[in-house]
């Protein structure tokens, strides 16, 4: 184990600012969804780095039900996407403002 | 016989190799105009993920990744994109919020300085957690055997979260009926059955 725990957590910090940045500046909604995907996918690095680290399974234990939970969240999600789009034909989330005071 | 190349210097450029895969798909899923550039970019970063895994002896993760995120939630969102026919241009000549793309740009410069600085030290504080030990195992009998006996009222519930997403998604996604009248366009699908 040459390459230290730290290199992959390092990694997994940037990967989740990406993922936050490209959350802030994208408007189509399925790129922000793909972006929150990102940001998991770096939660998931930096649980089974400490589960290597630590000689614990429980890291891998939650990586498991992240990737559950995220199965999920994009069936759902597209869903809501999919219902959106099929009232308003666009792709931005700039044109969702009904709510806008 | 040596081998030729060390197997720590093996583990150094693997995982040098993976993390350039991932960071180029990272920076290609939020530059790319086109969403399914975006799509496939995001591919290219679950594989070095996964490669990851493997390198970090997580192989039942690295396999389960590569065949939910790339097999079945990338396609999923192939299939909306096409679906939906979305897979146009994103218009960025028109910014409703001014300056809130370098505001965004800076605060994630700033979070990302915070979180190397603050954890640059202890990474870790050693406590040891309650779910067993990672041993010397294969890595799937020791998830599994942690996953069925202390984790196994989770994995029941996530049973039942799965079943509400297909519900949800079922509901969501089906068209209002036709046959009810002439303005269900503007009905809420949801509450359209």
């Amino acid at each position: 184990m040459s390459v230290s725990p730290a290199w992959y957590l390092t990694l997994g910090a940037i990967l989740f600012t990406m993922g936050a940045i490209g959350l802030l500046i994208r408007r189509n909604v399925l790129v922000m969804f793909m972006c929150i995907e990102l940001m998991l996918n770096a939660v998931n690095l930096t649980f089974v780095t400490f589960a290597r680290d630590l000689g614990d399974i429980g890291g891998q234990v939650a990586v498991f039900f992240v990737l559950v939970v995220a199965a999920a969240e994009v069936v759902v999600g597209l869903g809501i996407i999919v219902s959106i789009f099929r009232r308003r034909e666009s792709a931005t989330a700039d044109d969702l403002h009904l709510m806008k005071g | 016989m040596a081998p030729v190349l060390a197997a720590t210097t093996v583990d150094a450029l693997v995982f040098v190799a993976a993390a350039a895969i991932v960071l180029a798909g990272a920076a290609g899923v939020i530059f790319s105009r086109n969403p399914v550039h975006s799509a496939l970019m995001l591919v290219m970063t679950l594989f070095g993920i996964a490669v990851l895994f493997v390198e970090q002896q997580a192989n039942f993760l690295a396999a389960v990744q590569v065949i939910v995120y790339a097999g079945a939630i990338v396609v999923l969102f192939l299939f909306v994109i096409m679906l939906l026919g979305v897979d146009r241009s994103e218009v960025v000549e028109r910014e409703p919020l001014r300056g809130q793309r370098p505001a965004a740009f800076a605060l994630g410069v700033i979070a990302l300085a915070e979180i190397l600085l603050l954890a640059r030290t202890h990474w870790t504080t050693g406590a040891k957690g309650v779910a067993g030990a990672r041993g010397t195992d294969p890595d799937v009998e020791v998830l599994a055997r942690s996953l069925f006996t202390r984790y196994v009222l989770g994995f029941e519930i996530t049973s039942l979260l799965l079943v509400i997403a297909i519900v949800g998604a079922v509901v969501l996604a089906r068209r209002p009926d036709r046959t009810l009248g002439a303005d269900e366009d503007d009905s809420d699908p949801v509450h359209a059955s």
